[in-house]
């Protein structure tokens, strides 16, 4: 099958050029990092995890989204999605290989990284996180790779999938409850102390990452025969619309519990985030767009007419993507960190250098996805 | 030739993709070959007439010189220390940091502080004639003098 | 009849195997008990602790800031920053520090207010790793690189260590320091006798663990001229208990159930 990627007009060669580029500039700017050290980065003694992390657990939840294509298809026989859930699942496999390798640009001494393996530690959510993620990997590679295949030999596929098919639905939000642990189960970083962190991760992935889906389609439809079809798409931004509108919701939840009870130690990190603390407040603007955008979207989505016309869905699912990227990608990891647990103001801001190695991160994500996608678009082309 | 297989031969042949006894861009293929060779010879070509010197660790620094010739022993018989000493290091680290043993008795039955600085370096105060002579000729590069001081002596000034 | 006899004999061969076989099993185990009896852990001889070294069921420390002065404070700063190697890398927020000075306010923040003492409002109080009863940083680490001996003491194996950070992030003391890049070369006054730490690993206080080995009280507890005690919390005799059961001591966030065992006398 994988022969498929290799055939391809020049629009496909030009991405993966394009790509190829920014991964090899991405990997020039980490070889810098391996020399000299995480010092090239923004991040300090106080703000200790910065945009890697940050970037790893947006993608996560990316990841656990294909679910939503899944579970319908497999649970409820919502035979809409029989087409796409191919994408679903190969867009989780670039996701999670885009979180293992934000994972390893951020360690200290990634050369050792199989130490996890070598002393288990299973008291370390970490560890968990590793054992889940490479689980799913694994799990959506198997399972995309010989459905397709299946597929493409017009034969039904084997039946040891199937169990593995069911094992991957309840797996997915695993992972992502798993990233929520990492930072919910933590004394003295009141903004990451609340129960609600996981079910706020869930929602915000079940929105951006179908979003995505929605936009890729749209993309495919354009540049290649493969049409998802008007229903998946529309049911996919029906998901869209109630995963953001609970999304917005939670956040209320959140800005009540903090605000109501007026525990410094949880408020002063949404004043950092939403007002600026002594004239720190590099957030502010950012944090505002993304709320008020979020809610946007969620008035835009909630309108027939807006989520018929695939323009306007377009843009919705841009904004939803965008917005609940600034949630996870710039403000949750910053946040946590700020004020320090001194009550002091260290702010965060990622430097050119890793912002080239996330972006050459991103690139190596979105190549793996480009290959996966191709092989999987050529199939179905000539199935016709 | 049994029957299935000339079936699939000649189905093979029916799609046009297969030829036999054909080679398919010769070209591509001996200069693919050719590439490989080289690559795979450079670095054989490259060190061709350059025979390394033989290692000759030293071990006659002041501090050993002064010991008398019945205390001029190791932790370990010589021939074990020379095979084994990153494996005794290794089992010397997690001693001291993990298990916060200090106190290591050696073959001789004489007790030695467990530190790669402050008892190997003691004794063997010339790095690079002793340690670093090996380890050139094998081309290994120990990471324990990322953190562990060469030259404590030296360092202490 | 004869058959009888015959499985009568095979039985009894039978038998006899199974008992010979037991009390082989059975021998074999009572040797290797009385092998034990006599030289208990034989193999693991070649590696002790010191005789000298200073033993406590659980280490713990006090701080009476009454007798500290900003004087003996630094000073107690510079000894242990010199004895174990830690670079003085001058950017605040790259910095690595195993013991060092802040506000009331800062150190143990919430319990502050407004109509305060002055002199405690001024005060700089000590802060290092708490070597907490329940430590965070313990849990979340995923390679067993820091971890909690017996006595109580968080170590740090910076050998193990991967760099991934999880520990700074569930320190609810700041007390934890990363190796952002080569800081080797920024160590001033250099201690022959402890190693240094290379670029992407963490490291904070580690008790002077090192100097309890060898029979030593941490570095700033001997440089503090009585300010501070070390001791054991256990040992209801020790001058750290007779203190406290005369004094009122307080911790840093003791309601995040860290349970940290460095104790303020304000």
């Amino acid at each position: 099958m994988f022969e498929r990627a290799l055939a391809g007009d020049r629009k496909y060669w030009g991405l993966v050029v394009v790509l190829l580029a920014i991964v090899c500039t991405g990997f020039i700017a980490y070889l810098w990092q391996l020399k000299m050290g995480l010092r090239i980065t923004g991040m300090s003694r106080d703000v200790s995890w910065g945009f890697y992390i940050a970037q790893f657990t947006y993608l996560v939840g990316i990841a656990a989204s294909a679910v939503m294509l899944v579970l319908p298809y497999y649970l409820h026989n919502y035979k809409a999605f029989g087409r796409i859930t191919i994408l679903g699942e190969f867009l989780a496999v670039a996701a999670v290989s885009m979180c293992v390798m934000f994972i390893l640009v951020d360690l200290g001494k990634p050369m050792r990284v199989l130490n996890v393996l070598l002393h288990p530690t299973p008291n370390s959510v970490l560890f968990w996180d590793m054992v889940v993620l490479s689980g799913y990997f694994l799990l959506n590679i198997v399972i995309g790779w010989t459905v397709l295949e299946a597929e493409k030999n017009t034969a039904p596929p084997p039946s040891w999938v199937k169990p593995l098919i069911y094992l991957s639905i309840p797996w997915a939000p695993c992972i992502h409850i798993v990233t929520a642990f990492l930072y919910a189960g933590l004394p003295g970083r009141g903004f990451w102390l609340t129960a609600i962190m996981a079910p706020r991760f869930l929602v915000s992935a079940f929105a951006s990452g179908p979003a995505l889906l929605i936009l890729l389609a749209m993309i495919l439809k354009k540049f290649t025969k493969f049409d998802a079809g008007t229903k998946p798409i529309q049911t996919l931004a029906t998901i869209v619309t109630y995963c953001i509108i609970i999304n917005v919701l939670f956040v209320f939840f959140e800005v009540f519990t903090v605000f109501y009870s007026q525990i410094p130690e949880h408020m002063r990190h949404f004043e950092y985030l939403f007002a600026g603390i002594a004239g720190y407040g590099k957030l502010v603007p950012w944090m505002w767009v993304s709320m008020i955008g979020m809610i946007t979207a969620s008035i835009l989505l909630v309108i027939p007419a807006v989520r018929r016309n695939h323009a306007t869905l377009a843009l919705a699912c841009v904004m939803v993507i965008v917005t609940t990227w600034i949630d996870k990608g710039l403000g949750l990891i910053t946040g946590g960190f700020v004020p320090n647990p001194f009550d002091r103001i260290t702010e965060y801001w990622p430097t050119t250098l890793e912002l080239l190695i996330s972006a050459g991160v991103w690139a190596a994500g979105f190549l793996i996805l480009t290959i996966l996608y191709k092989i999987a678009v050529s199939i179905k082309e000539e199935l016709g | 030739m049994p029957e299935e297989k000339k079936e699939i031969i000649n189905s093979l042949k029916d799609t046009g993709f297969y030829k036999p006894g054909k080679i398919y861009d010769p070209g591509y293929i001996i200069a693919g070959i050719v590439i490989f060779i080289i690559l795979a010879a450079l670095p054989f070509l490259y060190n061709a007439g350059k025979a390394a010197k033989m290692p000759e660790p030293k071990l006659d620094t002041p501090e050993i010189l002064q010991l008398s010739e019945a205390e001029r022993v190791c932790v370990l018989p010589k021939q074990e220390m020379r095979e084994n000493h990153m494996v005794l290091l290794n089992e010397w680290r997690d001693q001291v940091v993990r298990e916060g043993n200090r106190e290591y008795t050696g073959y001789t039955g004489k007790k030695y502080t467990v530190s790669l600085q402050n008892t190997c370096m003691e004794c063997h105060s010339n790095y690079d004639e002793f340690c670093n002579e090996c380890h050139r000729y094998t081309v290994q590069t120990p990471v324990c003098w990322n953190c562990h001081l060469q030259k404590p002596k030296e360092w202490a000034r | 009849m004869k058959t009888v006899d015959e499985k009568t004999v095979t039985m009894n061969r039978r038998k006899f195997l199974e008992i010979t076989g037991v009390s082989t099993i059975v021998g074999l185990l009572g040797g290797w008990g009385l092998v034990e009896l006599l030289a208990p852990g034989e193999l693991e001889a070649t590696y002790l602790p010191k005789k000298e070294a200073l033993v406590a069921k659980r280490w713990a420390m006090l701080i009476d800031m009454k007798k500290i002065t900003e004087q003996s404070a630094k000073k107690c700063i510079t000894v242990c920053h010199r004895i174990h190697n830690v670079p003085d890398v001058g950017d605040p927020k790259r910095e690595i520090k195993w013991i060092w000075l802040e506000h009331f306010a800062n150190a143990f923040p919430g319990d502050e207010h407004e109509h305060m003492p002055e002199r405690i409002e001024e005060e700089r109080f000590f802060v290092m790793c708490n070597h907490c009863d329940n430590p965070p940083c313990v849990r979340v680490c995923p390679t067993k690189a820091t971890w909690q001996r017996g006595d109580g003491i968080i170590m740090m194996d910076q050998h193990r260590c991967i760099g991934c950070r999880y520990c700074m992030a569930a320190c609810p003391f700041g007390a934890r320091g990363f190796n952002w890049g080569d800081y080797r070369f920024l160590i001033k006054d250099r201690n022959p006798e402890y190693p240094t730490r290379e670029k992407g690993v963490v490291e904070k206080c580690n008790f002077c663990a090192e100097r309890l080995a060898k029979g030593r009280i941490p570095a700033c507890v001997e440089e503090s001229e009585g300010a501070m005690v070390f001791g054991d919390l256990m040992d209801s005799q020790s001058e750290l208990r007779k203190i406290m059961r005369e004094q009122y001591t307080i911790r840093r966030k003791p309601y995040l159930g860290t349970n940290p065992q460095v104790y303020y006398m304000v």
